[in-house]
């Protein structure tokens, strides 16, 4: 851990990414003590006001401050993308390590209910599960979480396919390791990579999904503030008041841009093989 | 050396199942390993020394491959039908493997380290600083001077050579009774291979251990074995003592490949070759496999099929050439 430390220093961007990341994450948490007003409060005298001293982004439609909305919306965008994206990511991993070592019949059922899944497009299976549960902050996330279970499943599997006709793997069968040893210790390290690419992709990808479902009335309820949701209602004020849609688009950016560059440097610090002497 | 047989391998077949294909990769293929022994098997790429090696541990990948038939008896015990789960208490404490590639033979995200005492702590109940200390140990015994060093270190800081020994360090971590390497030394250049193969011929002595050593390299065979197994096709074409086996090679094949090694005192323009392939393991006719590539081929040889004869005392061959000459020692030329 020491040296993966000395090595995260060097690398620059990655830097920059976790940076991003720990800002966007120091702002969630302390949002009570950095928000300057209450984010559902509306001044109804200051509607669609521009930027000033007092209300520093502007305020939106409601007279409520567009600061205190992003601030307290990064709490919202980080756990609805961090809580899918765990649950995507977890049961994805699961199930494609169980289909890609095991194959047969276990292959089979798993892959074929991915395959149904996928059927669906992305926005379509979210929309459908919240539909059937119920729009609030909890079925967002696990609509969107099963929306990444077929992705993460199909990753994880072919790489696991590929990774056990290696001959360290068969090495560690002969001398005696068990199946679940193989799969822990030797399989899983080595699917991290991509594995990990693809948890900084699907992560953006999660807070763009929950953006669309709060839009469509089907995600975060309102009052409760979702850059997605603010993002979607300042669509009909553009002109009148830009900042209502540049603010939340600059967060929006930098978190996912930050989660990427993180990401990236992440996959490259995990794998032995492109280690830098 | 005794004559006791530490693992006596009966009429194994292990067949590929690919679409409504069948691959006969070994194809009835028995031989016994005393207590102490080197036996070699030799072959061409795709006779099916490698797939046997693969069977006596069951590490035949399941989906396509199969033991259909035959008998792998460790100490008197079949094992060749024995579960997954009772199979990984064998592995590497009874028998071990040391694999033919060791530059993708070792896991890369994982260090040195904890690569050896994987097996040592799976078969023995000790602490992992015990451990630790056995491994360095071994690292030491396999010739790897910073072995202390080494242990932290990743497989891609490594040559070749040194992780072949790492391998053997694994493989004979658990004091293993039988010891299989698949082409120990091919992917070596010579002078670590003689390295090597002294290693191994050291651990054998001092574990008292035996070794099934797979290659092609009839050099490796004169140097190392005890008795040549000559496999062809999936079948055992030739079995004898190292000695008479290179003095009086019967089977067309066996001299043919005797033929294709280079002399040093011999001027020659060109190597002999046999000519032709190995016929492919799911096109295998009745009669000799090797009829089609043999200069002495008979039209009997496809007629039926070849049992492996006992000629002389300790040396079977496959051949109708030999059908009729017990006990005898003609040549053929």
């Amino acid at each position: 851990m020491g040296e993966f430390l000395t090595k995260l220093r060097k690398d620059k961007i990655g830097i920059v990414g976790l940076i991003g990341v720990l800002l966007i994450l120091v702002i969630g948490i302390l949002a009570p003590v950095i928000s300057p007003h209450d984010p559902t409060h509306t001044f109804n005298e200051h509607r669609l006001e521009s930027p000033s001293s007092k209300f520093i982004f502007g305020t939106d439609d409601l007279g409520r401050d567009i600061f205190s909305r992003i601030i307290y919306g990064a709490r919202v965008s980080l756990t609805v993308g961090l809580i899918s994206v765990g649950i995507g990511a977890g049961f994805g991993l699961l199930f494609g390590l169980l289909a890609g070592y095991f194959k047969g019949w276990v292959d089979n059922v798993i892959m074929r209910i991915m395959d149904v899944l996928f059927a669906f497009p992305d926005l379509l299976l979210a929309l459908a599960v919240v539909a059937i549960l119920g729009p609030n902050l909890t079925n967002t996330m696990i609509a969107i979480g099963i929306v990444f279970i077929p992705v993460f499943t199909r990753l994880v599997r072919s790489t696991v396919i590929t990774v056990k006709e290696m001959d360290y793997v068969s090495n560690a069968m002969s001398v005696g390791a068990s199946n679940l040893r193989i799969i822990a210790k030797h399989i899983t390290p080595n699917i991290l990579a991509p594995f990990l690419v693809q948890v900084t992709l699907a992560l953006s990808s999660a807070i763009l999904t929950e953006a669309a479902l709060s839009f469509l009335g089907l995600g975060i309820q309102p009052p409760d503030p979702s850059w997605g949701s603010m993002l979607n209602t300042s669509r009909r004020f553009m002109e009148l008041a830009p900042w209502t849609a540049i603010f939340p688009t600059i967060f929006i950016v930098v978190t996912i841009f930050s989660f990427n560059l993180l990401g990236d440097s992440l996959r490259d610090l995990l794998d032995p093989r492109v280690k830098k002497e | 050396m005794s004559n006791d047989p530490l693992l006596e391998v009966e009429n194994l077949k292990t067949y590929f199942f690919v679409g409504d294909q069948t691959f006969k990769a070994v194809d009835g293929v028995s031989f016994n390993i005393n207590k102490g022994e080197i036996l070699s098997i030799v072959g061409e790429s795709g006779s099916g020394k490698s797939v046997t090696s693969l069977s006596i541990l069951g590490l035949v990948q399941k989906q396509s491959g199969k033991i259909v038939d035959g008998e792998i008896r460790y100490n008197g015990k079949d094992i060749s039908k024995l579960s997954n789960k009772e199979l990984t208490s064998i592995r590497g404490k009874e028998i071990s493997m040391i694999f033919q590639e060791p530059m993708s033979s070792l896991n890369p995200v994982l260090t040195i380290g904890f690569q050896i005492i994987e097996g040592i702590r799976r078969h023995n109940k000790i602490s992992k600083r015990e451990a630790k200390k056995r491994a360095i140990e071994l690292l030491k015994q396999v010739g790897i001077a910073r072995a202390n060093e080494i242990y932290d270190d990743y497989p891609h800081q490594l040559s070749g050579g040194m992780r072949q020994r790492v391998m053997i360090a694994i493989a004979i971590s658990c004091n293993p009774n039988l010891l299989i390497a698949d082409e120990p030394t091919t992917a070596l250049d010579v002078t670590i291979q003689a390295q090597i193969l002294d290693l191994m011929k050291r651990v054998k002595d001092e574990f008292d251990s035996s070794i099934l050593l797979i290659t092609h390299d009839l050099g490796v065979v004169a140097e190392m074995a005890d008795r040549v197994v000559v496999m062809y096709a999936g079948q055992i074409v030739e079995e004898a003592p190292v000695k008479e086996l290179f003095d009086h090679p019967k089977h067309p094949y066996t001299k043919g490949l005797m033929e294709s090694i280079p002399k040093i005192d011999e001027k020659k323009k060109r190597l002999n070759q046999i000519e032709g392939v190995v016929p492919p393991s799911n096109s295998f006719t009745k009669g000799c496999r090797f009829a089609p590539r043999c200069k002495f081929a008979m039209p009997e040889c496809l007629e039926q099929d070849i049992d492996l004869e006992e000629i002389n005392k300790d040396h079977k061959v496959r051949c109708l050439l030999y059908e009729n000459e017990n006990n005898s020692s003609t040549e053929v030329n």
